[in-house]
Parts: C-alpha cells; structure tokens; sequence
C-alpha cells in the first residue's frame, strides 16, 4: 500500500512538474494524457465489459466540434465564423474566451454521453463482431456526416478560438492545456479506478465473462451496459474537446473521427498495455506514445506502414499484453498465489 | 434535392440501372467474404483493400497500352498468391483465435496495403477507360456505359464457374467440409490448412475480378477500399452464408440504395448512407431478435 501511494505521489508530481522539467515536450505530454485518457476509457469496454468498440472515436469527434461549436456560438455567429475560414476576422476577449472554454467542455461532455445513453440502447445489444463493425461502421459514418454539414465548415473544418493574447503568452496557453488534459487523465484515471473496485468493475467483468449467466443472475446488464459506454463517452468528449484546442483546427475525417488514427490507437494501447487491467492502458499508451513519435521522426512517410506492421505485429504476437505477460511471469506481484505442494500433486495425477 | 424524384423521374431509372449493374459487382466481393467467414470463421477488413489491389492491376495493363478488359483474366491470378501470402504471413496465426484478433490483425494489414498502394501507385484517382462506348436507352434519357454491362456479366459469369467449381471439384468439397465442421474434416484427411489457404486465395481471386471491373466502372483510389469491405459486410449480413442468390439479390439492392441516396442527399453523403444503413440494419435485425430473447450470432 505505501508502495502504492510512493507511486501515485511520483506520477502526480512528474505530471505536475512536467511542463516545467520538459518545457520543449509540453505539447507531446498533453497528447500523452489524451491518449491515455482515451486507451483508459476504450479498456472500460474492451477490456472490463468484453465489448470491442471501434466506435468512442464518435464521442472524441462529438466532443471536439461541440466544444469549439460552443465557444464560439456564444459570442459570434457560428456560420460567419467558418466562412471566415483561416482569417482570424473573430476574435475571443479573455473572458468570453474562458467563458466559452467552460460551456463548451460543459457541452462536450454531456452531449456524447447523451448520445452514448440512446444509441447504446440500441447498440450494446449486439456482442461481438457484429458490435465492432457496427461501431466502425457509426464512427465512419459520423465522419462522412461531418463533412458534408456546411456551419461546421463542411470537409475543410473548422479553426477552434484563438488563445487571448492579452491574457498571456502562447507559452501560457500550451501550459494551460497541459495541465486541462493532466487533470482529465487524473480524474479519469481516479473515476475509473474507483468505478473498477465497486460492484459496477464486477458486474462488468461478469458481463465480459458469461453475459448469459449474469443476466440469469438478475443483472440488468443492458443498464450496465450504457451506463459503461456513458461513463467511456463523457470522458471522451471531454478528451476531444480539450484536443480541439491542442490541435488548433478541426477536420472531420483526419483529427475528430479519425476512425484509421485515433480510433485505432485507442484499441491497440490498451492491447499493447494489456486490456482489462486498471494499469496496462496507462503503461500501453506511454509505450506507444513513444514508439508512434520514433516513427512520425525516423520513419517520416512511412509512419503508416510502421504503424501497420506494429498493429499486426502486437495483435498476432502480443494479445496478451504488457501486463499479461507480467502476470504470467510474476504472479504473486499480482496476488495470485500459487500453491506449489497442490500444483505438483496435480501434475502427478495427470 | 426539392422533390427531384418528380422534376427528373427518368434520373431515377438511371440510378436503379447503375445501382443494379454495380450491386453485381458488391455481391461479388461479399461473396468471397461470405466464402471465407463461413470457412475460416474470419472477417476481412482489408478486403476493400483487396478489391483495390485488383484493381490496379487492371489499371497497369491499361496504362501499359493492353485493354484493361483482360485485367479481369490477369488480377485474380495475381490476387490469388497476394491472398495465399497474406494468409500464410498473417491469417493462419489468427484463425482459431478470437474473432475480434481478426478483425484487429486485418485492420492492421488493411492499413499497411493502404499506405503501400499510396507508394507504389500515386494518391490519386485513376480509372482504366475502356472504351467500350456506351448504350443509350429510353430517348437517350438513360446512359449506360457497356463497360458496365461488361462488369455485372463477368462478376454473373465468374460466380457461376465459382459456384460449379465448389459443388463439382475436390477442393470444393473440401472447403465445404471444413466450413461445415473443420476438425470432422481434419479427422477424415482434409488438410485444412491448406484448405484455409486456398480459401483465402479464392476469396482474393474474386476480389481481384471484381476490382478489376471497378477499375473500368468507377475510380480508383488508395483510400477506398474500406466502403467495400462494410458493403460486403452488410450484404452477407443481410443474405447469410452460403445462400448465393440472396447475396446477389441484396448486393442488387444495396447498389439501388445507394445510387439513390447519391441522387436524393447528395454525393457527399454516399458514403455516410451506406454506413448508416448498416448500422441501423443491425440495430433493427437486434430488436426484431431481442423479442425472442435472442441475439446476432
């Protein structure tokens, strides 16, 4: 337990002091946090419920055009504005900014899970692979959907609301997003580590394991169920509306429902970390994070292709995961005790 | 979109021709891809890419100065080693595992063929003209391209010799005995892994026949093959396995679809149609099952 809390203590102060120790990597740190947010909010369906989604790529593009949408249709009107396009002829005072800033992570937020609650009905009733090509299929269409919607700037996108300049510096705004997505991975982190140890992470689990028999047990699991993907879509539209701003433009295909990129990452993080585990999304998106820069640097054009490799590589090779693999080869660091007077009369017996 | 239906009624007969010609052409692909998902139990995401693929092939003898017409003879040869390669590289270490493993690894091989068809061919949108002319109907009201008569008959024509080779061959039969219990199969003496293998190679093969007609139909280009595969998808979920005239008859009305939802909303939400369409398939098809306390197997 005091290891534990040694550990939390360190994690929080190397993220709290990390704009400072690395100011060169800010921006790459809160990208790490979204991405963490995002493997952490995947592995609560993936990994804990057993339903592989393909689809909260649709809450991080909800998310991220409502923020911005949000914003600046407080103050401006929203059509004028992406007519306007890349000249800034509209410019946020700082507190409309801020003010927009709240009601459009407000917004973010309560939209998709909104969104979450009435498709999930419908949705989370089929398992499986029908599920994943459903949710591939709703991601895609979103986007496509997206880009045909003139007011939010149709296939071109839209910019997100510059950073007041006379509230501070550029310096100032990327800090100030740094520690937005910090915060989120936190509470995320703490959400979901506190949902994971009531009776809700085992209703979950026992929906991954044998939906049939939980059901027959009393559990209403259709209920669990959403409510799982309305806990996933909050913090995703949270995590999308903060890397509006991060990103600085928004595009429908390509950054919000980027169902090749993002939505594909979030799945192998948590593969890679090890799905189902409160820790292996968080360790799996620091790995990736770090490969995926290695690639964009070294391998510049051929990103992709490595990326490509790297998803057939881990799901062939892999599947279990980073945390998988150490439970397999630790398993008391896990409290799994084996009893090895009981395993060798069994092997006997055999 | 004011009520086009009534402004311009033969535009709509126009649509239903091209939606009927190019739904031969998607039955095609769903085909292999009912083939394979009954056989090896395995949903291929990169069979867009696949279809694709073939498609350049038909491409290049154009650009070579050789009609792309013969493309439909060349790209299954070719596609049917791409399709054994692929399965021995990556496919054999997936089949008998989870079926989401699957759809992740060939996600993954549908990502790395995108990238290298964007190398090797260029990003841009390409069509092998075939110069076959076209047919006018109706007054000259309704233009249909004999290049796409041309394309719905090969993909008749190819499934037919598909079909016979299936019932008549000893390979069909082995395929068929594996889809039906793959580990009876194994007991009796099927090799099934290299029944898995040629599976997939068929599965390729008629992607590359009918690539090669999209080459002549439509455009190419690297990004588009993930349409084709949730088409496919959608027209084996619609007509189930194995039941061949369901496959073509849905793949016929997919194409209606969306040649209509092209007139009706505008281009620019083809694509999103046909999604949608899927979705809400299942959605409903979930309901209708959820009444009997059943759901999609």
């Amino acid at each position: 337990m005091n290891k534990n809390t040694l550990l939390y203590a360190g994690l929080i102060i190397f993220g709290l002091a990390g704009a400072f120790i690395f100011p060169a990597y800010k921006l790459q740190l809160s990208f790490l946090y979204i991405l963490i947010v995002l493997a952490m909010t995947w592995d609560v369906q993936g990994g804990q419920m057993g339903y592989n989604t393909f689809g909260n790529i649709l809450f991080f593009g909800i998310g991220m055009y409502i923020c911005s949408s949000v914003q600046i249709g407080m103050f401006f009107d929203l059509g004028e504005w992406t007519d306007a396009g890349g000249e800034k002829t509209f410019v946020h005072t700082t507190p409309q900014f801020f003010q927009g800033l709240v009601a459009g992570l407000v917004m973010a937020a309560i939209i998709p899970t909104l969104i979450a609650g009435i498709i999930g009905y419908g949705i989370l009733g089929l398992r499986g692979h029908y599920f994943a090509i459903c949710t591939l299929a709703l991601g895609i269409a979103a986007g496509e959907i997206a880009g045909g919607i003139e007011i939010i700037g149709a296939g071109q996108g839209m910019t997100v609301p510059v950073w007041p300049k006379d509230f501070g510096s550029n310096e100032l705004s990327s800090e100030f997003f740094y520690y937005l997505s910090f915060g989120l991975a936190v509470v995320t982190f703490a959400v979901l580590r506190w949902a994971y140890s009531t009776r809700f992470g085992l209703v979950l689990n026992a929906i991954r394991d044998n939906e049939d028999k939980a059901e027959s047990m009393g559990i209403n699991t259709m209920r669990y169920k959403i409510i799982g993907w309305m806990v996933s879509a909050f913090f995703v539209g949270l995590a999308g509306g903060i890397m509006g701003h991060i990103n600085g433009y928004i595009e429908p295909t390509e950054i919000a429902f980027a169902g090749p990129t993002f939505g594909v990452f979030m799945v192998l993080m948590a593969i890679l970390g090890g799905k189902g585990t409160l820790w292996g999304p968080l360790v799996g998106a620091v790995i990736f994070h770090l490969f995926k820069e290695g690639f964009w640097t070294y391998f510049l054009g051929w990103q992709y292709v490595a990326l490509g490799v790297l998803i057939v590589v881990i799901v062939v090779y892999f599947p279990e995961g980073l945390m998988g693999w150490l439970r397999e080869k630790y398993p008391e660091r896990f409290g799994e005790v084996i009893d090895e007077a009981d395993r060798k009369a069994q092997v006997e017996l055999k | 979109m004011d009520f086009l239906i009534f402004q311009a009624p033969m535009l709509m007969v126009q649509a239903t021709m091209d939606g009927l010609v190019i739904g031969i052409i998607f039955a095609l692909v769903a085909y292999g891809m009912a083939l394979q998902w009954g056989v090896m139990n395995i949903i291929n995401i990169a069979q867009g890419e696949l279809v694709i693929m073939g498609g350049y092939i038909a491409y290049f003898l154009y650009v070579a100065g050789i009609h792309p017409a013969y493309g439909v003879l060349l790209s299954p040869i070719i596609m049917f080693f791409v399709g054994v390669g692929i399965y021995k590289l990556v496919i054999n270490k997936v089949v008998d595992r989870d079926l989401f493993i699957s759809i992740l690894a060939t996600f993954g091989i549908s990502i790395l063929a995108q990238q290298l068809m964007n190398f090797a061919f260029g990003a841009d949108v390409v069509v092998a003209d075939s110069g076959f002319g076209t047919l006018m109907m109706f007054d000259n009201s309704v233009v249909l391209p004999m290049s796409k008569l041309f394309s719905a008959s090969v993909c008749i024509i190819s499934a037919i010799i598909l079909v016979a080779y299936m019932k008549r061959s000893k390979l069909g039969r082995a395929i068929r005995a594996t889809a039906q219990n793959a580990r009876a199969a194994k007991i009796l003496g099927v090799d099934t892994e290299k029944v898995y293998a040629a599976t997939f190679g068929i599965n390729a093969a008629l992607c590359g026949i009918a690539g090669a007609c999209v080459a002549m139909t439509f455009t190419l280009h690297p990004y588009t093959g993930l349409p084709y595969t949730i088409r496919s998808f959608m027209i084996v979920i619609i007509a189930g396995l194995g039941n061949l005239p369901a496959v073509a008859i849905s793949g016929m009305g997919l194409g209606v679809f969306e040649e209509w939802s092209d007139y009706l909303l505008g281009t620019e939400f083809r694509i999103a149609a046909v999604f949608s369409l899927l979705v809400i398939i299942l959605v409903w098809r979930r309901f209708k099952l959820a009444r009997k306390r059943e759901y999609l197997k």
